[in-house]
């Protein structure tokens, strides 16, 4: 049986000075990611502060958009929603929403891509994915 | 330094409501702390050590003190781990005590999200302001329910769980609440009836979440030469350890939790280990937190907790590990949202030998209680307790 996707309100995100720049990034239709400058390596959530190093040496840079999925449920609410963590092809994998599609078919390990969704309000979008 | 065996737990009470509708969160405090000191026969004004966390109403220890009329603290406590919090007080109260901080320890938990009618498990929600996490999980409907069935659903990939094997933690608990005159939930469930139960959020069913309860619970810990005065079972503390699990900067792994670490802490002091364990209290939120937490306590190996927990090996006088007598958390109550109190206080009614008699392992004298609190899926604490009658 098949559980489409619904194109749920979503709530306004409350952003605060340090992440600014990331949610700038979703306004602009880019998902960044942060990066440690002292190591080389992605990190994700965004923060102001290297989470291996506690430096500030660290940047958002962009992410292809592409991964896949890591583990997933489906919130079997009134109008069921898609949680998940998608590994992206950068290595990191980040909590959010699989969308337009049939919820009943996903699996883990299924290749997924961005795609934005606006927010209520005037907020920035959510960053989402969808089966590639 | 250890603190093996430097304090005791003297007092224990459970609240016996589950909906408080006419009670204050601050007066169900004051009952259960009564309550508790009713059980170790100590008097209020000894209380010289109160710990309770940011669920008590206001700035915690400065209006529960005041609330409770405690004029003699001169230690206070209110770390909050969330559920497991309880756990970890008892640990911290020893610790206190060993240091010569305090002597007479009473740690409380009480609430009422029934009576107010909250929607715990399946609304998101935020857990405070300024949370740096929020804005990167808030919008994608994060719940209670989810941030575990994560952990589920990577479970089963992996290691090849299965909804059954979930339904056997379930189907252990109502065993036991039915005899437990005051559980929610005290009907003997199946294995089908579990799997066959709506799902919330996959692969996790209506009986594999733990019920929503009102009320609380309190512990007083002391010190040896003070228990040794009381007319109580003596039970020590023999190990605690406690530690925080999160999503690792993005290097996320779900199939483990903060267990891996509080455990071993827990079992290096007590100078035990996982087989020398006769009873075990295990944080029960949801099905699959039990199957994680066994694992990395050491009960059985990664990944074979669900054949560890099949067939009513969990079940009282029928299986080899004996968990959550009361029916715990998925039958008999989860006062506040908020489980560690329970878990200590059933492995103490163990260790006295005051469980049901239908329940009661024969001659128990070591016991385990441990505690998540938090999403399993996001970040969350670890306790673990080793109790010992003596």
């Amino acid at each position: 049986m098949a559980t489409m996707a619904f194109n749920r309100a979503l709530p306004e995100i409350k952003t605060d000075p340090t992440n600014q720049p990331f949610f700038d990034g979703a306004r602009a239709g880019k998902l960044l990611i942060g990066k440690c400058n002292d190591t080389g390596k992605f990190f994700w959530y965004p923060r102001g502060c290297s989470p291996f190093t506690l430096s500030n040496n660290i940047e958002l840079v962009e992410a292809k958009g592409t991964g896949s999925i890591y583990t997933f449920t489906v919130m079997r609410t009134k109008e069921p929603y898609c949680v998940a963590y998608v590994e992206l092809d950068e290595g990191i994998r980040v909590f959010t929403n699989i969308v337009d599609c049939d919820l009943d078919s996903l699996k883990i390990g299924q290749k997924v891509k961005l795609v934005f969704k606006p927010t209520q309000g005037d907020g920035p979008p959510a960053f989402m994915f969808t089966p590639a | 330094m250890s603190t093996n065996g430097k304090g005791y737990i003297v007092g224990a009470f459970e609240h016996p409501t589950r909906k408080a509708d006419n009670t204050s969160v601050a007066q169900l405090h004051a009952e259960v702390a009564y309550g508790a000191l009713q059980d170790a026969g100590i008097s209020k004004d000894d209380v010289d050590g109160f710990f309770c966390t940011g669920a008590a109403p206001g700035l915690g220890p400065l209006n529960m003190a005041d609330y409770l009329g405690l004029t003699k603290l001169k230690h206070l406590d209110s770390t909050d781990m969330g559920g497991c919090s309880y756990v970890m007080h008892v640990g911290h109260a020893v610790e206190a005590i060993a240091l010569g901080k305090c002597n007479i320890a009473l740690i409380t938990l009480a609430g009422r999200p029934r009576a107010e009618a909250m929607a715990t498990g399946t609304a998101p929600r935020s857990w405070g302001v300024n949370v740096p996490d929020d804005p990167f999980e808030i919008v994608y409907g994060r719940t209670v329910a989810n941030a575990y069935a994560l952990c589920a659903m990577r479970h089963m990939y992996e290691y090849g769980t299965t909804s059954e094997q979930l339904a056997w933690i379930k189907v252990a608990a109502s065993h036991h609440a039915q005899h437990n005159p005051h559980a929610m939930l005290p009907k003997v469930v199946t294995v089908e009836d579990v799997v066959n139960s709506p799902l919330v959020s996959d692969p996790l069913h209506r009986l594999d979440c733990c019920v929503i309860s009102d009320g609380g619970g309190a512990l007083i810990v002391t010190r040896p030469e003070i228990a040794k005065s009381l007319k109580r079972p003596l039970v020590k503390v023999k190990g605690h350890g406690e530690a925080t699990k999160n999503q690792n900067a993005g290097y996320t792994d779900l199939t483990y939790s903060g267990a891996v670490w509080s455990g071993p802490r827990a079992f290096e002091e007590a100078g035990v280990t996982p087989k020398d364990i006769q009873y075990a209290s295990i944080y029960d939120s949801f099905t699959i937190t039990v199957l994680i937490q066994l694992e990395d306590l050491g009960f059985c190996k990664k990944g074979e907790g669900g054949k560890f927990v099949a067939d009513g090996n969990l079940i009282s006088g029928v299986g080899k590990l004996p968990f959550n007598t009361d029916g715990g958390g998925l039958c008999n109550n989860h006062p506040a949202n908020r489980g560690g109190m329970t878990k200590v206080i059933e492995a103490v009614r163990q260790l006295r030998h005051e469980a049901h008699p239908k329940v009661q392992v024969p001659g128990c004298t070591l016991a385990l209680a441990h505690g998540t609190g938090g999403l399993l899926g996001t970040r969350h604490g670890s306790a673990t307790v080793i109790l010992e009658r003596e």
